[in-house]
């Protein structure tokens, strides 16, 4: 009960880094650190009390497994990550290129 | 089997369309706008077939792969389903010719129409889709997709607008994959009918109360509900003119409003707390949005605020949850994209001619621009809601269906703003199109063929769009959507019955 | 490989970078080929073929890797691969359902086994190998002359 406790902290930290940090790359690691509190999330709701890891193998009969289902899902939602972060660090030295600043109280062009 | 295999196309035609055009169309024009246009029309064409494919057939399951759910992934088609297909896809095809003639000032126009493909396979595919977490991988592609398109241009303020709304577009893609993951460990199944069947037989519990404050936070900034609603009104405007249309007519609706639609009605099912949520919601939206977009002088921000708006009565419509009530949503919520996608056109055709988005600088271009200047009226009178426009009709439905289920508080304040609104398109009308012509605008002239047709065509469509209350229409197009909603969880048993 | 000592990294990098980076290359097509008996599978192998052409870049500098894979031949495998994967699902569209397993499925654990889902592997690999590349090469090469905010 407690680990699935601590992940929710460390999303919590994640989200916190974006509301409160000024430079715009502690802002994408903020993302990145509450993305990675979500997978361990999802690949801990999958345990089995004494469960193998979900590979068959030739040789030998495997019982209990874990759940496999949210280790796919984290596969797909790790390559989810991968794009948005690459195009948010695009945008981020598209940014510098223009503006010539990181941080974001800067970088105020549009009005109300 | 083989009705049901019309399907599956919806995503595959534009993915086909997007790398298609990454592969051949690099340096040629002519392939590239061939490549789009006809791939925007083949979908728009099939979205009418699987319109009549519904009302005689009635709802149609298609199995991915051959696996029967709750094993494999299905596809279903149903009311709601059929009506959002038509209006995204109709939509998007006149936003496509639009955008032959608009992109020409942009360079690397292949890289637009293979970005645009992506997200209209990803909107296609929210709607298509049984499976909760396909809802959420099709919402992430069209949504990573209009990241990229709001900073197509590389302009400063265009780059600072699409990184506020990238950042908090995956926050809010992160609460919704937090959601599905505390439904998964709930009722240990990832198809929507089946988990409906689970949660409509276990009653309510506390973790199902989470599942629906973290949905809230994360589709409700889809939608931009107030106080979600802070990324919108940089993004739109700085978005090029056919993007904007698409991101305020279409995929506000598609990813936001629907999927609310579907996970709190048929998934969760409907209850009075979740009634009062989304009609406080709403109301507030439609507050927030009306007041703020009186005092700006931007063209296209001043329509950003006003989606805001229209979309809070459309969230106050279904929040009701009387089938009058629902009915109006619906219908609101397809004549808002016709009409707001008209707008955002027409100040895109503007912007074009003039190159200024600025109200005070412009004055007297009606006489220059005269079809711009009639679809833009045609339009603002719609979405202000003077009879005998599609907007009168809607919005009349949807104050009549508040009065009905005896909540006056918020049919006032329904009133109120609609007068408001009327007040704030009378400004645009007034300050761009009539009035005398400044000196600086002499040589400016109407816009290319290909942004009249588009224009002219959903122009038609916000004159006629009164005649889908006629008694024929009616049943076919918004009355299936209607009462599949009101259905609730029952919905589940529909689909598995129709599981061959 | 070339020998210019003024581009790239030292002369020990550049050694055993020779050495290595073949091993690398095959070591990833090793894991995408395997997807359906061991763990890995496209996206993981496509990212080890994609690391083994970014090292190049990183110890000899950029002329001698675009050498060995172009921006525009990058650009062709990343389309090819999408095109394929699509190519695979409408077959089996037209044969029955949408990415119908129609490859006959041998005895399980061999390398021939699995129907579409080795073929399906390979173009993932493809396609995320090509574009992982893609992405370093145009997050490392913008030149900018920062303008400032005037």
């Amino acid at each position: 009960m407690i680990i699935y406790l601590l992940c929710l902290v460390l999303f919590l930290c994640g989200v916190y880094c974006v509301l409160r940090k000024r430079n715009i790359i502690k802002i994408i690691i903020g993302i990145i650190i509450s993305e990675y509190a979500v997978h361990l999330f999802l690949i801990l709701l999958a345990y089995r009390l004494g469960g193998r890891s979900p590979i068959f193998s030739p040789d030998r009969e495997i019982t209990n497994m874990v759940d496999p289902l949210p280790h796919a899902l984290v596969l797909t939602a790790i390559v989810i990550g991968l794009a948005s972060t690459a195009l948010l660090v695009g945008i981020a030295m598209r940014i510098y290129e223009k503006y010539g600043t990181f941080d974001i109280t800067r970088i105020r062009e549009l009005k109300r | 089997m083989v009705n049901s295999s019309i399907i599956p196309l919806f995503v595959a035609v534009p993915l086909g369309g997007a790398f298609l055009n990454s592969l051949l169309g690099r340096n040629r024009k002519k392939v590239t706008d061939i490549i789009g246009v006809s791939t925007a029309f083949i979908l728009s064409v099939l979205s009418f077939v699987a319109l009549r494919l519904y009302n005689t057939h009635g709802v149609l399951v298609y199995n991915v792969g051959g696996w029967k759910p709750p094993i494999g992934i299905g596809m279903v088609l149903d009311g709601l389903t059929a009506f959002m297909l038509v209006t995204v896809n109709v939509v998007a095809f006149c936003i496509a010719v639009y955008s032959v003639n608009y992109m020409e000032k942009f360079t690397s126009k292949w890289k637009f129409y293979t970005l645009f493909f992506l997200m209209l396979g990803g909107m296609n595919g929210v709607i298509i889709t049984g499976d909760i977490f396909n809802l959420f991988v099709f919402l992430e592609i069209a949504a990573v997709a209009s990241y990229a398109l709001v900073a197509f241009g590389t302009e400063r303020h265009e780059l600072e607008a699409a990184f506020k709304y990238a950042v908090m577009g995956t926050l809010g893609s992160l609460f919704i994959l937090l959601g599905i993951a505390f439904l998964y460990g709930y009722t240990s199944t990832l198809n929507m009918a089946d988990m409906g069947n689970i949660l409509a037989q276990s009653g309510s519990a506390n973790i199902v109360l989470m599942v629906i404050v973290l949905f809230l936070m994360g589709f409700g900034l889809k939608a931009a509900l107030v106080p979600f609603h802070a990324w919108l009104p940089d993004a739109h405007p700085s978005a090029p003119a056919p993007i904007s249309a698409m991101l305020s007519g279409v995929l506000i609706k598609s990813l936001g409003i629907y999927a609310i639609c579907r996970i709190f009605y048929n998934v969760i099912g409907f209850n009075q707390e979740i009634s009062a949520i989304l009609m406080f919601f709403g109301a507030l939206s439609m507050i927030v949005g009306g007041l703020l977009a009186l005092g700006q002088w931007d063209f296209k921000r001043l329509l950003a605020y006003s989606s805001i708006s229209q979309i809070g009565y459309i969230v106050l419509a279904l929040g009701l949850g009387t089938p009058l009530g629902i009915i109006g949503g619906l219908f609101h919520l397809f004549n808002h994209s016709i009409f707001k996608s008209l707008l955002f056109l027409n100040a895109g055709a503007v912007e074009y001619a003039t190159g200024t988005r600025d109200l005070k600088e412009m004055g007297g271009l009606a006489s220059k621009m005269p079809f711009t200047g009639t679809t833009g009226f045609l339009g603002s009178m719609s979405i202000a809601g003077i009879p005998p426009f599609s907007g009168f009709w809607s919005k009349l439905i949807i104050i009549i269906a508040l009065v009905q289920a005896g909540k006056v508080g918020y049919a006032f304040w329904a009133v109120i703003i609609s007068v408001l609104t009327l007040a704030m398109y009378i400004k645009v009308i007034r300050y761009a199109f009539l009035g005398k012509l400044k000196e600086k605008w002499r040589g400016v002239e109407e816009v290319p063929l290909f942004m009249k047709l588009s224009m002219g065509a959903l122009a038609l469509a916000c004159v006629a769009g009164g005649a889908l209350l006629l008694p024929g229409v009616y049943e076919a197009f918004l009355q299936n959507a209607e009462g599949l909603l009101t259905n609730g969880t029952k919905y589940a048993t529909v689909v598995l019955e129709a599981i061959k | 490989m070339s020998k210019e000592h003024d581009k790239g990294m030292s002369v020990i990098v550049k050694t055993i970078t020779r050495l290595t980076v073949g091993l690398i290359l095959l070591y990833g097509i090793y894991i995408v080929l395997h997807g359906h008996v061991s763990p890995g599978g496209g996206f993981a192998g496509g990212i080890i073929i994609a690391l083994s052409f970014i090292h190049i870049m990183l110890a000899y500098g950029k002329e001698v890797a675009f050498k060995k894979l172009s921006k525009s031949v990058a650009s062709f495998f990343e389309s090819i691969g999408a095109i394929l994967f699509l190519v695979v699902a409408l077959l089996g569209f037209t044969g029955g359902y949408f990415f119908l397993n129609f490859i006959s499925k041998g005895e399980p654990f061999r390398l021939f086994s699995g129907g579409i889902i080795p073929i399906c592997n390979i173009a993932i690999a493809l396609k995320v190998g090509a574009g992982l590349f893609a992405i370093f090469v145009a997050l490392v090469l913008l030149k900018f002359e920062p303008e400032k905010k005037g």
